[in-house]
C-alpha cells in the first residue's frame, strides 16, 4: 500500500516535471478551460446580481396588497376605500401618525437610457409619508425631499445611474407637465432605487386617477402576524384583494429573468464545456502520447497501471484547476460589481443591478473546470494503462 | 547472493533457470493471424550468457518478452526460477518483473527529466528499500558501470554509450535473477558497443548474472557463452541460410 502510494507520487512527480516540455498544448488547454469558466461564472453572476437586488428589497415584515388576480402593481387597482380597509386590518404596526400602511400609485414613464439614448420604461411611484417609514433604510443622499402638493420628484440612485436627465436641478416631462428633480434617494440597494418617487396626490391628478391606487405596502408587527392579516383581508366581503409577503412578490417578479439567465448560463456552460472537454482530451492524449515511451518503460519495469492512470489524471486535474482558477478570477476581476440594468419581465420596467460573482460561483467555476479535467484526462489515462506492455513497448 | 548461485551451479547438475516448453505465440492483426513462435523449447542454465540471433521479424523480441513476463504465450509454458509465469495475473506479473528481471533496451528508455541516479533508483521504488538504501544501491550500480561521477547528470548530458550504461545500472540495481537485453548495442558505434559488451561479460563472469541478449551483430554474439538462432518459429544452434 505504502509502496503503491510511493509509486503514484513518483510517477506523478516526473509527469509534472516533464510538463515544461508540453508547455504549448498544456497552456492551450488551461486557457480553453479558463475561457469556459470565465464565461459561465460571468453569466451566472448576472442572475446572482438580480437575486441579490431582489433580496435587498425583501423584508419579511413587509407585505404588499394587490387586487386579487393581479400579479404586478401595473395590473392592480385599488380604490381609496379599499386602501382604508386594508389599513384597518389586524397585524399592522401603528405609530403616532397612524398605521404603517402606504397606498401607492405606480405608473411607467419613458426616459432615454444612458449610453444608448434609447427610450426605456422607468417606474414612477406616487407615495404618501408612510412609504418612507415602511422602507426603513430609505434616505435622501442628495438634494431634498419633494414638497407634498407640488410637481416635484426624487429619483432613486439606480435610476439616476441608468437614465439621462435625472440629475438634481433638471426637469422631466410627464403627462404633459414639467417635474423638477429635487433629490436623489437610496433604499438599501433595493428595487426602489430604480424608481422615481412623487407625491401620490399629485400623480393621481396628473394621470386623472381620482382617488385610486394600485398597491398597499404595509409593515407587520412581526413576520408571524402575516396569517392573521391575510385571513382578515380575504374574509372581508367588501374587499377583493391579494395580500402577499414581499419576498413572495419579488421572487415571482424575478423568477422569469433569473430562470432565463440561469438556464442560458447553464446552456452556454454545457456547450462551451463540451468544447473544453475535447480540448482537454486532446491535450491529455498528446501528453500521454509524448510520454508513451516513459509510460511503457515504467510498466515494463514493474510499475502498476493505477499509478500511471492516477498520474495522468492528476496532471489533467492540475491543468484544469489552474484554468478554472484563472477563469473564475478573470470573471471576478472584470464582472463583479459591474453595473447593468435589465427589463423586469413582469412590469416591463428596468431593474438596475450589479453582477455578483459570489464565492459560491467561484467554487462552482473551479468545480466545473475540474469536472472538465477529469473527463478529459480519464480516457487517455485508461488507454495508457490498458495497453498491453509488450504492445506499448513496440509502439515507441 | 550471486556467489551462492555460482556455487549452486557448480555442485548440481545443470541448474536450469529458464524453461520454455512447447511455446506457440500467435498475434492477431485484424482477421489475420501471425504465427511467430511454434512449439518452441528452450532451457537456459543459471549463469549463462545467451545470445539470440535471427532475421528481423523472426520473433527474438517476442521470445524475450515471454521470458521476461512482458507478454504471455498463446500455448505452452514459461517457467523462470521454478515458477510458472505464464499463469500470473497482470498485477502479479508486474511485481514479479520488478523483483526478478532487469531490462536493457536498445534506445535506453531513460526518463529525460530524471538524473542518472534517479533513473537508477526508479525500479528500487518497487522494493521495500528505504530512501537512503535506494540511494546506496543506485550509487553502487552506477559505480559498477563506471559512471559514479556522473550521477547528477541528465540523460541529455550523456553520450549514447553512457546512457546505455545508466540503463544497465538501472537493470542491475535491484539485483535481478535475469538480465534481458534487446539489442543493447544496436544504437551504438563499435567502440561504445564494445564497452557495453565488456560490461555485460563482466557482470556474467564476475557476478554470475544470467543474461539473454538479442543481437544482430556476430561480434556481440561472440561475447556470449552460447548463441542460438531463431528461424521460422524455432531455435537452432546453427544459422540457417
Ligand atoms: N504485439 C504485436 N501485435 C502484432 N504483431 C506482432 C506483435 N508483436 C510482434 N508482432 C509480429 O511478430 C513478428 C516478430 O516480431 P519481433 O519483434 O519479435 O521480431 P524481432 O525478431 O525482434 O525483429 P527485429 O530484429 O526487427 O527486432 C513480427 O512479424 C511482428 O510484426
Ligand atoms: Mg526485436
Amino acid at each position: 500500500m505504502l509502496n503503491w502510494i510511493a509509486q503514484i507520487i513518483s510517477v506523478t512527480r516526473f509527469n509534472l516535471l516533464s510538463l515544461p516540455q508540453r508547455l504549448g498544448s498544456s497552456t492551450a488547454a488551461v486557457f480553453g478551460i479558463a475561457g469556459v469558466v470565465a464565461v459561465m461564472v460571468a453569466v451566472l453572476s448576472i442572475a446572482q446580481g438580480i437575486m441579490k437586488t431582489m433580496d435587498n428589497s425583501v423584508d419579511e415584515d413587509r407585505v404588499i396588497v394587490l387586487r386579487s388576480g393581479a400579479n404586478t402593481e401595473m395590473m392592480s387597482g385599488l380604490s381609496g376605500e379599499d386602501t382604508d380597509l386594508v389599513a384597518e386590518a389586524p397585524g399592522l404596526v401603528r405609530d403616532e401618525d397612524g398605521v404603517l400602511a402606504s397606498p401607492e400609485l405606480f405608473v411607467v414613464i419613458n426616459l432615454p437610457m444612458r449610453g444608448t439614448g434609447t427610450d426605456a420604461n422607468v417606474p414612477m411611484r406616487g407615495v404618501q409619508p408612510q412609504a418612507f417609514k415602511i422602507r426603513d433604510d430609505f434616505q435622501i443622499v442628495q438634494g431634498r425631499m419633494f414638497e407634498p402638493g407640488l410637481n416635484e420628484v426624487i429619483v432613486g440612485s439606480g435610476a439616476l445611474r441608468e437614465f439621462e436627465g435625472l440629475e438634481v436641478g433638471s426637469t422631466i416631462e410627464v403627462a404633459r407637465e414639467y417635474w423638477p428633480v429635487v433629490g436623489v434617494f437610496e433604499s438599501g440597494g433595493s428595487l426602489a432605487e430604480t424608481e422615481i418617487w412623487v407625491d401620490a396626490a399629485v400623480l393621481q391628478q396628473a394621470y386623472r386617477r381620482g382617488n385610486s391606487f394600485q398597491a398597499v405596502y404595509a409593515r407587520l408587527t412581526s413576520s408571524d402576524a402575516f396569517q392573521q392579516f391575510k385571513d382578515a383581508l380575504t374574509a372581508d366581503p367588501r374587499l377583493n384583494v391579494k395580500p402577499m409577503r414581499e419576498s413572495e412578490y419579488y421572487s415571482s417578479q424575478s423568477s422569469t429573468v433569473t430562470g432565463l439567465i440561469n438556464g442560458l448560463g447553464t446552456l452556454i456552460a454545457v456547450i462551451m464545456g463540451l468544447g473544453a472537454i475535447f480540448g482537454a482530451l486532446n491535450t491529455m492524449y498528446t501528453a500521454v502520447a509524448s510520454r508513451s515511451r516513459e509510460i511503457a518503460t515504467l510498466r515494463a519495469l514493474g510499475f502498476r497501471s493505477s499509478p500511471v492512470v492516477i498520474s495522468v489524471l492528476a496532471e489533467s486535474l492540475l491543468l484544469a484547476f489552474v484554468g478554472g482558477a484563472i477563469g473564475a478570477g478573470l470573471a471576478w476581476l472584470f464582472f463583479d460589481g459591474y453595473r447593468a440594468a435589465t427589463l423586469n419581465w413582469e412590469s416591463f420596467s428596468q431593474i438596475a443591478f450589479s453582477f455578483a460573482v459570489t464565492p459560491q460561483l467561484l467554487m462552482l467555476g473551479i468545480f466545473f473546470a475540474m469536472f472538465i479535467g477529469l473527463l478529459g484526462g480519464l480516457l487517455p489515462a485508461i488507454r495508457a494503462a490498458r495497453q498491453p506492455v509488450a504492445t506499448a513497448l513496440r509502439e515507441l | 547472493m550471486a556467489d551462492e548461485q555460482v556455487a549452486g551451479a557448480q555442485s548440481d547438475a545443470p541448474d536450469i533457470l529458464v524453461r520454455v516448453k512447447a511455446v506457440d505465440k500467435v498475434f492477431k492483426r485484424g482477421s489475420e493471424e501471425v504465427h511467430v513462435l511454434g512449439g518452441l523449447d528452450l532451457e537456459i542454465p543459471r549463469g549463462e550468457f545467451l545470445a539470440l540471433m535471427g532475421p528481423s521479424g523472426s520473433g527474438k523480441s517476442t521470445l524475450l518478452n515471454l521470458i521476461g513476463g512482458l507478454d504471455r504465450p498463446t500455448e505452452g509454458q514459461v517457467e523462470v526460477g521454478g515458477q510458472r509465469i505464464d499463469k500470473l495475473s497482470n498485477r502479479k506479473l508486474a511485481s514479479w518483473r520488478a523483483r526478478h528481471v532487469g531490462l536493457v533496451f536498445q534506445f535506453y528508455n531513460l526518463m529525460p527529466v530524471l538524473t542518472a541516479q534517479k533513473n537508477v533508483e526508479l525500479p528500487l521504488l518497487l522494493t521495500p528499500l528505504s530512501r537512503s538504501e535506494r540511494k546506496t544501491h543506485a550509487v553502487n550500480a552506477l559505480d559498477i558501470v563506471g559512471l559514479a561521477n556522473r550521477n547528477k547528470h541528465y540523460p541529455r548530458q550523456l553520450s549514447g554509450g553512457e546512457q546505455q550504461r545508466v540503463g544497465i545500472a538501472r537493470a542491475i540495481a535491484t539485483d535481478p535473477t535475469l538480465l534481458l537485453c534487446d539489442e543493447p548495442t544496436g544504437d551504438l558505434d563499435r567502440k561504445a558497443g564494445d564497452e557495453i559488451l565488456d560490461l555485460l561479460q563482466a557482470l556474467n563472469r564476475e557476478q554470475g548474472k544470467t543474461i539473454i541478449m538479442v543481437t544482430h551483430d556476430i561480434h556481440a554474439a561472440a561475447r556470449a557463452t552460447r548463441t542460438l538462432y531463431l528461424n521460422k518459429g524455432q531455435l537452432t544452434s546453427e544459422p540457417i541460410e
